[in-house]
């Protein structure tokens, strides 16, 4: 039986990818490695859910990760979709060099 | 050292090391690699919590689906190299990656000094992450969040298709 890890350990790491995952998004400029940040910060908050979902012994955190999952792909899909038109009109997808809103 | 510890520290070191490659490399294509791994070890860590749903669907989803469209992406848009990790140290970017850290610090140290004093996983562990738990509640108390979900997919499916389209008006 694997249960002598405590709770916290597993709340730590969470909180540690996390913080790699908002590090990656402020300082790269590759829209994609921003997005994979993204994805980085996602997967740490899911890591929490299913952290106290089992040790809590309660399903809807594992519920809400298949949640958080589904939205995830989605927002791949669009997310992905916006760097494609972003790289035809403007032929770069550094996001520096995207000013479009920028008064 | 029994088992369960070699495995978390296996897997937690996996994860760090994988997720910092992932935000430090300049090929996209080694991040998206790097990233890859990232989401074995969390499957794997998922498994150390009797997660098995959720750790299978990980590998299918996220290393399977997700990070496919990625390294298509890459693929279509031909990325070489970024020339320089940042364009120069800004400000602004040295304040952000100082506050995050701060941040994570300010959890660690919280989380070590007062724990939360749950150490065992619950005895149902086992059972609520098997598919059959997961299924049960996912289509009875959850039907409706997952229709939705549902129309959700069916949304981005679409405007996926709409943004990437060659010509909408010839402008964005």
């Amino acid at each position: 039986m694997l249960q002598s890890i405590p709770l916290d350990w597993y709340l730590i790491l969470s909180a540690v990818l996390f913080v790699i995952g908002v590090i990656g998004v402020i300082t790269r400029r590759n829209a994609i490695i921003i997005f994979m940040s993204l994805e980085l910060m996602l997967n740490a908050v899911n890591l929490t859910m299913v952290a106290f979902s089992a040790f809590l012994g309660d399903v809807a955190g594992q519920i809400f990760v298949f949640f958080v999952m589904a939205v995830a792909a989605a927002e791949a899909a669009v997310g992905l979709a916006i760097v494609l038109a972003l790289f035809r009109k403007k032929q770069t997808v550094y996001v520096d060099e995207v000013n479009l809103m920028k008064w | 050292m029994n088992l369960d510890v070699i495995l978390f520290a296996l897997f937690a070191i996996g994860a760090v090391a994988s997720a910092v490659f992932t935000i430090t490399r300049r090929n996209p294509v080694a991040a998206a690699m790097s990233l890859i791994g990232h989401f074995f070890m969390l499957a794997g860590l998922y498994l150390t919590l009797h997660a098995q749903f959720v750790a299978v669907v990980q590998v299918l989803v996220y290393a399977g689906a997700i990070m496919v469209l990625v390294v298509f992406v890459i693929m279509l848009l031909n990325l070489g190299n970024e020339q320089q990790l940042t364009e120069r140290i800004s400000m602004r970017t040295t304040i952000g990656t100082l506050v995050a850290a701060l941040f994570a610090m300010q959890v660690v140290t919280g989380l070590l000094a007062r724990p939360t004093g749950v150490n065992t996983q619950h005895a149902d562990a086992a059972m609520i992450g098997a598919t059959a738990g997961i299924g049960n509640a996912l289509f009875t108390t959850y039907i409706f969040p997952f229709e939705a979900v549902s129309i959700l997919l069916l949304a981005a499916l679409i405007g996926a298709v709409i943004l990437a389209k060659r010509h909408l008006h010839e402008g964005i």
